[in-house]
């Protein structure tokens, strides 16, 4: 495998006549790593990866692998010289080759010797799983099967980096879960560089080792799942993180102490009590005291899955359950509190609909932000 | 299957069947039947004897032949980079679609007309020809082989386009960019991926345009010189229908072009299948 030490995108910006599919992707790929683009349905995730790829022509930025320059918009390295790997979304494997020959594609292109192709066919397929199947069509083989040979396809030629765009997407959920297990061995197997494009969060958390969050096409966040997960940057990312309960509601009043912020915020129809850990230098404590001190609205936030069915102490809140769907280990209930809040909670007690119940909002995770965009 | 449920199934094919049957196998069986029979009904080959005993008349299969093939070949050769050239389509595809229709709408017997007064000796393009010094003297388009070749070329080849067109485009793009991206430059994978998965699609516009081509009547009486090197194998079956009006000649006549036309679509899917292993698999997803 072709050796690089800097894997360099800044500022990687695309334009569709006045659309904007991409605003400055700034991004340092280490050797090894697994990035994943995460975001919803048509924040610029393809685009990003077909610019990286040189499939889009990019409007301003550059793409550099050490002193090597990929593409700055007015000479590139063309797609075919770049050395990287892509699995489409919907495979694109060829239809009129067998599988063997679809994963010898690329090798017999650089001219190698017809057992070299032969053998290093064999080793990818197996690496997929996939020996015996050489000889089978694509049209003969079921979603996961195609999946993984456009996965050899790819490794087969040992590229600089690998891009996989929503590789899972089309599989059903059990699938799609064997497969996600089987990428992140093969990536523990081979170390190589790769890119992944998701929708879900669930797949970015289980595979990243970073995550960029993006939307309409720009950056959000870049952070390891847990930074992401635990302390998403702005409300965009707590809500695609899950963070299902977002209220929003005026500061009361603020106490700062050494290792973060105690405060109450008056929602509609009760008083939250949140115990914001932001430690001394947090961009989000700053602008949450200066928003706090200016008695402004912000936007709290807490999982589904936090909140507590019954309790004492803090932040205990009277609801009304008006849904509830049986999910087996834990119900999804909606209630409502106040004069129309909504709260969506995970109880594994049972729950009557229509009913009242009491539930607690812990303190401590409740994330505050001090504005809907930009922490 | 119970037999309440393929009671159901016949009735419902049976419209279509008893379409099919009245519409395409009962002529043919008919023709068939005609070809093998002497004026009284009675079973002889005298009929095929005549059209093969008589050098005249065998020669048309040649004549006809020497028409359609190279036409077919050159509106099918010549759509193949058209339709790969536009196959993301491109500014104006409109308008370039409508012109190319217009000729397929317009009807052989239109086409011919035009073709003779514009291609003519004194036709615009003679004097045009003239006026910019490419040639001396007018150059004869018509009546003659190449009038019925160019105006076969003129119907046959927006035909072939457009069902090119229709085939190449429902090709994913992604193929090429895979392509692209495990090394390949536009030619290769022109050559590997997009032409490979262009091969059906080329070769059932070459049958049909072929049998089209093969038929040819019209434009070979027309623009050609049907009393000989432009007497093709439609103007002898007629010749024997409604000339001698002895139709178990023509019936002949008849079963021989299908015979012709369905060895040459033969040989072209014998191609396709060499050229083309994964569409004799039904593809999903
Ligand atoms: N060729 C194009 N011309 C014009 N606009 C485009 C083109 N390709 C993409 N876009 C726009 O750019 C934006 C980003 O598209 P992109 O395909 O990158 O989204 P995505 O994040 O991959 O979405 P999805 O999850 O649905 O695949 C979209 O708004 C889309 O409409
Ligand atoms: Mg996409």
């Amino acid at each position: 495998m072709k050796d690089f030490s800097r894997f360099t995108i800044s500022e990687v910006t695309k334009r569709f006549g006045e659309r904007t599919a991409l605003a400055g992707l700034s991004l340092e790929l280490r050797r090894g790593e697994f990035v994943t683009f995460l975001g919803p349905s048509g924040c610029g995730k393809s685009t990003a990866l077909g610019c990286i790829a040189g499939l889009v022509p990019i409007t301003s930025g550059k793409i550099s692998i050490d002193d090597e320059c990929i593409d700055d918009g007015r000479t590139k390295v063309p797609p075919e010289r770049r050395e990287f790997g892509m699995v489409f979304q919907n495979y694109a494997l060829f239809p009129h080759l067998s599988v063997a020959n679809n994963v010898a594609f690329g090798l017999k292109l650089r001219k190698l010797a017809k057992e070299a192709v032969a053998q290093r066919v064999d080793a990818a397929l197996k690496l997929v799983h996939l020996d015996g199947y050489a000889d089978k069509f694509p049209a003969q083989m079921s979603g996961g099967e195609q999946q993984r040979v456009a996965i050899a396809r790819c490794i087969v030629l040992e590229p600089r980096l690998l891009m996989l765009d929503e590789p899972l997407s089309n599989l059903d959920a059990k699938l799609r879960i064997e497969m996600r297990y089987e990428l992140k061995a093969l990536h523990e197997r081979l170390h190589v560089t790769t890119i992944y494009v998701t929708h879900d969060q669930q797949e970015a958390l289980a595979l990243s080792d970073r995550i960029v969050v993006m939307q309409t096409g720009r950056v959000q966040q870049i952070g390891t799942p847990e930074e992401v997960y635990a302390s998403p940057a702005n409300l965009f990312v707590a809500d695609f993180m899950g963070f299902k309960n977002i209220w929003t509601g005026r500061v009361e009043s603020a106490r700062e102490s050494g290792d973060g912020i105690e405060y109450s915020v008056a929602l509609d129809g009760f008083t939250l009590k949140v115990r914001g850990a932001y430690r001394e230098g947090d961009r989000r404590r700053a602008a949450i005291m200066r928003r706090l001190n200016d008695r402004r609205e912000v936007w709290t936030a807490i999982r589904p899955e936090d909140v507590q069915l019954g309790g004492q102490g803090d932040n205990v809140v009277r609801a009304k359950v008006v849904q509830v769907e049986y999910q087996g280990q834990v119900s999804q209930v909606t209630a409502v509190a106040g004069r129309d809040t909504r709260i969506d909670l995970r109880p594994s007690a049972p729950v009557a609909s229509g009913g009242t119940i009491e539930v607690r909002i812990p303190p401590e995770k409740v994330l505050v932000f001090a504005d809907g965009e930009a922490g | 299957m119970s037999l309440g449920r393929r009671g159901g199934l016949v009735a419902l094919l049976a419209p279509a069947v008893v379409f099919i049957v009245f519409l395409f196998i009962y002529p043919f069986l008919y023709g068939l039947v005609l070809s093998f029979s002497d004026p009284s009904g009675s079973f002889t080959l005298a009929n095929y004897e005549r059209f093969f005993g008589d050098w005249w008349e065998r020669r048309t299969i040649w004549v006809t032949l020497w028409i359609s093939l190279p036409v077919t070949v050159a509106s099918v050769a010549l759509a193949v980079p058209f339709a790969y050239y536009m196959r993301r389509g491109i500014r104006g595809e409109k308008v370039i679609t409508f012109f190319l229709i217009v000729p397929i709408t317009l009807g052989t017997v239109l086409v011919s007309e035009g073709m003779l007064t514009y291609m003519g000796p004194t036709g615009w393009l003679n004097q045009l020809l003239m006026a910019i010094g490419v040639v001396a003297k007018p150059v004869r388009f018509t009546h003659n082989y190449w009038g019925v070749a160019i105006s076969l070329l003129i119907q046959g080849f927006p035909f072939s386009f457009l069902m090119l067109l229709g085939y190449i485009s429902g090709i994913s793009p992604d193929l090429e960019r895979a392509s692209q991206m495990l090394g390949a430059s536009r030619i290769q994978t022109f050559l590997r991926v997009t032409f490979p998965l262009m091969v059906p699609g080329i070769a059932i516009s070459f049958c049909l345009s072929f049998v089209a081509a093969f038929s040819v009547f019209p434009s070979a009486v027309l623009l050609g010189e049907p009393s000989g090197p432009t007497r093709v194998i439609s103007i002898s079956a007629y010749h024997w229908a409604f000339e001698e009006f002895n139709f178990n000649v023509a019936s002949a006549i008849s079963i021989v072009m299908a015979a012709i036309e369905l060895l040459v679509i033969s040989g072209v899917l014998v191609w396709r299948n060499r050229m083309y292993r994964g569409a004799s698999i039904v593809g999903k997803g």
